[in-house]
């Protein structure tokens, strides 16, 4: 950290590398916006950042309640980051509630800002709190700014002509003023995006605008802070043109691209669903890129209208999370067994059954493997971070039309809703995969196999090629057989074309060391935070390795090489160890330890880097 | 390929039928080779999608495609096929069971959206391919395996549960009479919107003759009344017999005297008070067109929306689609 005196200016302007905020507040607050705010402001700076958005399932618990208290965690930073960070510099509480839910998190001698104006008794009373956390010693050892945010919105609005409680309302971009002031950022991105937002309602647009300023200059003229601090852009990330992207933005795009990519009609059949709805939100706003989109009546008919339109040749897709996984389950087995292309997005939250919506667990992996009724193999991919979405995406595409098969991609409610910096790729790098239809009706089969193993796709529509699938076993003809040998036969070749699938994908490569005493292999959404905890581990010198798979089933090939090279292998996983006793039985000659953790919270950088240490020292 | 030259073999697939014998499906496939044929239809364009059953086996009896799908589900399966090509002509072909309990959702949210997709509900009030069960079409009190002493919940009534969902086009005829069965399925081919035809169905296994009692040949001209748009509601051996609604009511008048029958009103009452008829054990039971009206046709708005979209945004590519949103430059 360096102290800049900047000539011009009464406050000092120190430089950091990194800073961690966590804005908390009540659900009705508005912290998800204010956090989003800041982040794209962040990226259009130039930092590099990663989220951590952490609402409850409530769209409005009792006021004031801890059970409403919805915060939003953003590590920006001037190098290379790839987790929102452990612990918070800097947190923003709306209310008792937030401050005694989140400031256990908070680093020691961090800085807290209030809201000294929802510090009331009654407020206290509905958090549950005996005594004024702001006057009993709660925050001794914390660096405190206390500001009446009501009053101060109450003051800057006096003139608007907005209700008082709509004024009220304006409170956030007053505190997400105070902050752009903390951390220099420019107030026009928020203020334009406020404009284009509230365009029907300029009244709001400008009373949230001149909160948002009024919070800048309290910054600047109250001297609330000792000075203010400024991040640099970040020179640790390769040239390109970047765009900030939220994980299910980057599903959207990547199977709006990946139908492109095929030269097929995307259509999408979904039921809305927490974390999966933003997905079928996306693609709807996709009309103009040709994508078809039903919200069904539940999410059986989601996916048979998927079903359904890959049987009339377009990409038929699907967008849910477990418990809808849970339904789907009977046709995809249909998929599997017609043979049909079809991709099945699963944003993963904590189970089981309704569990914890809107928290993040990885606990479906065995389900999307092996979950359904016969010997019904799927593939399943996983994405690593918010943009690798987009890639892995267009990979469950490639997979679905090239093998004629469902394809299952996981990611989780961390991914979903987190967002970072994504360098956007060059079009013409994006390889095409075009699907190709049977049309010559001489000698033709239904279940004749191509050197994958896949079945001819015919559309219906093309004369002379009419057959008839479904369910039932058949032969290669795509008649119903009831045979010994031919359901021994199609179900060791569905397994075969299944498992040929590692023939098209890489093997991963390892990050650090290459050989030793400990890998960690990591899947899904622990893979930045297992990233940093390895680098950081390295940067100590000590000799480690990172795996993160992204295909999962069927695993690559070559992993059992690299596992060989290894004496240990850490599994670290938000579920109770599911990865780990795939690899188990897929390689048991290998020592695998198992870490997982289902507290519907993501690791901490310092869970993973305490239990390398512990590995590396026992 | 022209239609105009093929005949009812054509629309015949290699397959062997595998229905009981006497089976009341055989006449219906019969009907509807006929039809097919008849009406000139294209069996490249023609797609047959059904759920489980014994009706589920139709689209493996017809040379035309065909997707044998899942329990329930085929409407939701057809809406998805119509989504990706408004051009296939596509039939459901569903049974009580299918349709009404196991999907009875996904019935209704067809019918609601009104996907231009013609539904052949084959009705015989029995689960026949689990070996006989009573259906939730079945009277109150059917006694059969699940249900020794008698079946104590109350049935649906397919073409009130049809109307209640919204349907543009719903019609009930009998398997056993084929030149009714005809006209009823031409008059559902040529509707634009979602077609319900209910088709009361012989389980000779069963159920066997569950619909003696009023559609039997013998009975049927005085126990049952066709619904004929635009025609008065006469029935009766010598026609002699009419029906008039009285508020509410429906009664029994000299043919002179009948109401004439409009199935296409804004409101759908009179179809539902017709619907309901046969719980008047007096009244004859209703067959033919309950209801026939226009209204938006799912899929044609679904594609109208991308049309519009693209008209007034332009046709979009990757690269707009990426950039999108705020973008910045980092220079290497």
């Amino acid at each position: 950290m360096t102290m800049t005196e900047q000539p011009d200016a009464e406050l000092p302007i120190q430089q950091l590398e990194s800073v961690v905020i966590r804005f908390a507040g009540d659900s009705g607050d508005g912290m998800q916006i204010t956090g989003n705010q800041f982040t794209r402001t962040s990226a259009l700076v130039g930092n590099d950042l990663a989220t951590l958005p952490d609402f409850p399932a409530e769209i409005r618990a009792p006021v004031g309640t801890r059970a409403g208290v919805s915060g939003f965690q953003l590590q920006f930073s001037s190098k290379d980051i790839h987790t929102p960070g452990d612990a918070p510099d800097v947190l923003v509480a709306m209310n008792p509630a937030a401050l005694a839910v989140n400031l256990k998190t908070l680093k020691p001698g961090g800085i807290v800002v209030v809201n000294t104006g929802n510090f009331k008794d009654a407020d206290l009373r509905k958090a549950k709190l005996e005594s004024n956390p702001l006057e009993d010693g709660t925050l001794d050892g914390y660096r405190v700014i206390a500001i009446d945010i009501n009053e101060r919105v109450a003051e800057a609005l006096e003139d608007s002509p907005l209700t008082a409680k709509e004024k009220l309302r304006c409170k956030n971009f007053y505190t997400l003023g105070v902050m752009y002031w903390v951390y220099s950022r420019p107030l026009e991105p928020t203020e334009n995006w406020l404009r284009e937002k509230f365009a029907r309602k300029p009244d709001i647009a400008e009373a949230n605008i001149a909160a948002l300023r009024a919070g800048y200059n309290a910054g600047d003229i109250h001297q609330l802070f000792h000075g203010h601090y400024e991040v640099p852009k970040t020179d640790a990330l390769p040239a390109g043109t970047y765009r900030n992207i939220m994980g299910n933005q980057a599903v959207a795009m990547g199977m709006a691209v990946g139908a492109k990519l095929a030269g097929l009609t995307p259509v999408l059949g979904s039921y809305p669903i927490t974390p999966a709805s933003t997905v079928l939100e996306e693609l709807a706003s996709y009309k103009r890129f040709g994508v078809v989109t039903i919200q069904a009546e539940d999410e059986i008919a989601a996916i048979c209208i998927a079903i359904g339109a890959s049987f009339a040749g377009a990409l038929g897709m699907t967008s849910t999370s477990g418990p809808g996984m849970a339904l789907k389950t009977e046709a995809m087995g249909l998929a599997v067994s017609a043979e049909l292309p079809l991709v099945i997005v699963d944003i993963q939250r904590a189970g089981p059954s309704t569990g914890m919506p809107t928290k993040v667990e990885q606990s479906d992996l065995l389900q999307s493997i092996f979950g359904r009724n016969g010997d019904t193999p799927i593939p399943v991919v996983a994405a690593s971070c918010p943009a690798d979405c987009f890639e892995m995406a267009i990979e469950a595409c490639r997979i679905a039309v090239q093998y004629m098969t469902p394809v299952i991609f996981l990611s989780d409610n961390f991914i979903a809703n987190g967002s970072e910096p994504w360098r956007l790729p060059d079009v013409a790098d994006l390889e095409p995969f075009p699907a190709t239809f049977a049309t010559n009706p001489e000698g033709h089969l239904t279940y004749q196999r191509d050197e994958r193993g896949a079945r001819p796709w015919v559309r219906p529509g093309t004369p002379g090629m009419e057959f008839r699938l479904g369910g039932l076993e058949k032969d290669v003809t795509g008649n119903i057989s009831y045979d010994p040998a031919n359901h021994q036969k199609m179900t060791d070749e569905r397994h075969a074309k299944v498992a040929g699938i590692a023939d098209s994908i890489p093997t991963p490569k390892v990050a650090g060391a290459q050989e030793g005493d400990l890998l960690v292999v990591g899947w899904g959404s622990t893979g930045g935070i297992i990233t940093q905890a390895v680098e950081d581990a390295r940067a100590q010198g000590q000799p480690v390795g990172h795996l993160q798979l992204r295909h999962l089933w069927p695993l690559p090939h070559g992993l059992d090489e690299i596992f060989g090279r290894f004496k240990r292998i850490l599994v670290p996983e938000m579920n109770m160890g599911q990865m780990a006793r795939v690899l188990r039985s897929e390689m048991p000659t290998h020592d695998f330890v198992s870490y997982t953790k289902v507290t519907g919270q993501p690791f901490l950088t310092s869970e993973i880097q305490a239990k390398i240490k512990s590995l590396l020292e026992n | 390929m022209s239609g105009a030259t093929l005949t009812k073999k054509d629309f015949q697939s290699d397959q062997d039928v595998r229905w009981c014998p006497g089976c009341g499906d055989y006449a219906i496939i019969a009907a509807m080779q006929k039809y097919l044929a008849d009406s000139g239809a294209d069996p490249a364009k023609t797609v047959f999608v059904s759920g489980i059953g014994c009706s589920s086996r139709f689209p493996y009896y017809m040379n035309t495609y065909g997707f044998h799908t899942i329990h329930g589900r085929a409407p939701a399966v057809a809406t998805g096929v119509k989504a990706a090509n408004p051009e296939l002509d596509v039939w459901v072909v569903t049974g009580d069971g299918d349709s009404l309990s196991i999907g009875g959702n996904h019935l209704a949210h067809i019918l609601r959206r009104n996907v231009n997709v013609n539904i052949l509900m084959f009705n015989n009030e029995i689960y026949g391919l689990t070996k006989g069960q009573y259906s939730p079409t079945s009277p109150v009190g059917t006694r059969k395996k699940t249900t020794p002493m008698g079946s104590i919940d109350r049935p649906f009534n397919p073409v009130s549960f049809a109307l209640g969902s919204n349907a543009t086009f719903v019609a009930r005829t009998i398997d056993s009479d084929a030149k009714h069965l005809a006209r009823m399925l031409k008059a559902a081919h040529e509707h634009q919107g979602t077609a319900f035809i209910e088709i009361l169905q012989n389980c000779v296994i069963f159920n066997k003759d569950y619909y003696g009692g009023f559609a039997d040949k013998k009975v049927r001209s005085d126990k049952m009344i066709d619904l004929r748009p635009g025609e008065p509601m006469t029935f009766g051996k010598d026609g002699d017999k009419g029906l008039k609604s009285k508020g509410w009511h429906v009664e029994i008048v000299p043919a002179d005297e009948a109401d004439v029958w409009n199935p296409g009103l804004k409101s759908a009452a009179p179809s539902f008070l017709m619907s309901q008829l046969d719980d008047d054990p007096s009244l004859p039971t209703p067959y033919g067109i309950f209801r026939s009206v226009r209204d938006a046709v799912y899929e044609n708005e679904l594609h109208q929306q991308i049309e519009k979209a693209v008209a007034d945004q332009g046709a979009g590519e990757i690269q707009d689609l990426l950039h999108g949103g705020a973008t910045w430059e980092i220079e290497g």
